[in-house]
């Protein structure tokens, strides 16, 4: 779907963003089936390349949220799956530091302070030092990557990403054969994010990890952008970690920092509640936690009766990552 | 009441528990019941039975604080077979949509997960009393074995509003509302009850021929009928 042919329509038929988001509630109301939802993606995309084809001044790096992102086709994308509408994937988020409804990002992320921003390294590597955005935005081109999102809460989206492999950003930083782990840490600031500063029950800012293997697996994603444009705020603006085989908790929002570490380091999750949430927590619909169980998963945008399927065993990236696990026992290391 | 307000009242009724029912029919038509539909119908009808279950507690407490009110009486069965209606929708809403109508994934999802076991046994508790809401049960069973069997709906709405909370991620305050509007209504019952048997006590005081033991009984029944 990223890739082809722009379907061919007047650049006067061009939806602008603005405009695409008014037109959301009208279209979901005129849509009847998956199928419509795949023309609205489609549709969006096309735009998107047909603007980009017509006026590429305007394909600039960098910007705010709805900027348009200049991307290359990826090998690694996912194919077969129709793209969860623009509409649900910013409107439908976990991002606690915002609130614990769905709709709290999209409504209280608009102060998150994406410019300037940097990524700190430290811990064990050869020299720690910090990566503004744009030359993280220029490091390497930036790559369409459809990715099936799956939420433990038995939900589950698919997106097209856009980013390069995390491996790329982590070869920049030079870790030291000893880093065995890699932590992530996302914004942080109360007076921004509000909800966060409410809570007692959780231990900001949100951390995350990866084993070193995992984070260089060329699947893991560093992400600045969805639906070939600057990531929307309540999407982890404007840099975050994407790990699709794993549950969405994993994949770090609005990261400020990296460190390199030897030990298996903290994660939010697992340290809030480490028999439900793991270090690991791959996909696995043989391993149930407690609130929900994870044989199945709702398709969010579809109509109800199409949302319900069977979850895939690392949300069905085995062939890529099963190799990184070989001789564990996933239901003990979950 | 006369007979035509009182049918007008009814249509009024069945329209405003209808509504629910018909807004989520429409928005499915439509495709219209935001990013997650099936959690939007499980919200909806949950909500839904809920609500109808407090308003048709409310209606005793009601009539004895303002006896005017009487009539309310006859709209009691029709809430409380709505409230039965949306809990059947709410509980296929989890054996179609959510659990697929896996037997299996089902009867561990009752053993392992508290708040489908507490919810399942809420529309058990509920189950009886609607089976027994016709005329004829009543007859059937007395009125006062009937009362007491209805007695159910007490235990139903607190494991329905625990329910409630249970399947709420934590620090989502949603069930709030309806929860202090439960406990209202259960301890205006609980204070009025204890105000009849006083009155009562009193009575029985002040006539040294009755019973007061016999009659504060027989009026707690009659409190709950």
């Amino acid at each position: 779907m990223l890739i082809g042919t722009p379907p061919e329509i007047p650049s006067s038929e061009i939806t602008s963003q603005s405009e695409y988001l008014k037109r959301q509630s009208r279209r979901r109301f005129l849509r009847h089936a998956a199928a419509g939802a795949a023309a609205v993606g489609a549709a969006a995309l096309g735009a998107e390349r047909l603007a980009r084809v017509l006026d590429p001044g305007q394909t600039v790096l960098a910007g705010t949220a709805g900027t348009k992102l200049q991307t290359v086709y990826s090998p690694l994308t996912t194919t077969g799956e129709t793209l969860t509408p623009f509409y649900d994937i910013t409107h439908y988020n976990n991002f606690y530091e915002f609130g614990v409804n769905k709709d709290d990002p999209y409504k209280h992320a608009g102060g998150l302070p994406t410019r300037p921003w940097s990524i700190q390294v430290e811990g064990l590597v050869k020299k720690p030092r910090t990566f503004g955005i744009d030359e993280l935005l220029k490091l390497r081109p930036l790559e369409d990557r459809v990715y099936r999102h799956r939420c433990v809460e038995a939900w589950s989206m698919v997106i097209p990403w856009v980013g390069y492999s995390l491996s790329e950003f982590i070869q920049q930083c030079e870790p030291l054969s000893t880093a065995k782990y890699v932590q992530f840490f996302s914004y942080y600031n109360w007076h921004v994010e509000k909800w966060s500063g409410e809570d007692p029950g959780i231990y900001w800012p949100y951390r995350e990890g990866l084993r070193m293997d995992e984070a260089m697996n060329p699947l893991t994603l560093l992400a600045f952008g969805l639906y070939g444009q600057v990531l929307p705020n309540q999407d982890g603006a404007p840099v975050r970690i994407v790990v699709p085989w794993k549950y969405g908790y994993k994949s770090a929002k609005s990261i400020v920092k990296v460190r390199f570490v030897k030990k298996q380091p903290d994660t939010t999750w697992n340290n809030q509640s480490p028999s439900e949430y793991g270090f690991y927590s791959n996909v696995n619909p043989s391993v149930d936690t407690v609130p929900w169980s994870q044989k199945n998963e709702r398709r969010i945008g579809l109509p109800f009766y199409e949302q319900l399927r069977t979850t895939l065993m690392f949300n069905g990236y085995g062939d890529q990552v099963a190799y990184l696990y070989k001789g564990m026992n996933l239901r003990r290391d979950y | 009441m006369t007979r035509y307000p009182l049918i007008l009242l009814k249509t009024f009724a069945w329209i405003a528990c209808l509504a629910p029912f018909t807004w989520l029919a429409w928005a499915a038509v439509m495709n219209n019941l935001g990013p997650d539909p099936t959690a939007t119908i499980a919200f909806t009808t949950g909500r839904t039975t809920l609500r109808l279950l407090a308003i048709t507690l409310a209606i005793s407490p009601l009539r004895r604080l303002l006896p005017r009110l009487g009539w309310l009486i006859r709209f009691r069965r029709l809430l409380g077979l709505f409230a039965f209606f949306y809990a059947t929708l709410h509980m296929l809403t989890y054996v179609g949509l959510y659990a697929g109508f896996d037997v299996g994934l089902m009867i561990s999802d009752i053993a392992k997960r508290r708040y489908i076991t507490m919810g399942m046994a809420a529309w058990l508790l509920l189950l009886p009393l609607a089976a027994t809401s016709t005329q004829w049960s009543i007859r059937k069973l007395g009125g006062k074995r009937w009362s007491r069997l209805h007695m159910l709906i007490y235990p139903a709405i607190v494991c329905g509003v625990i329910h409630f909370w249970w399947q709420m991620k934590p620090g989502v305050l949603t069930p709030l509302g309806i929860t202090v509007i439960v406990a209202v209504i259960l301890l205006a019952r609980l204070v009025l009850a204890w105000a009849q048997r006083r009155k009562a006590l009193a009575a029985a005081a002040g006539d040294a021929r009755n019973d007061g033991r016999r009659q504060s009984k027989g009026n707690s029944i009659r409190a709950t009928g």
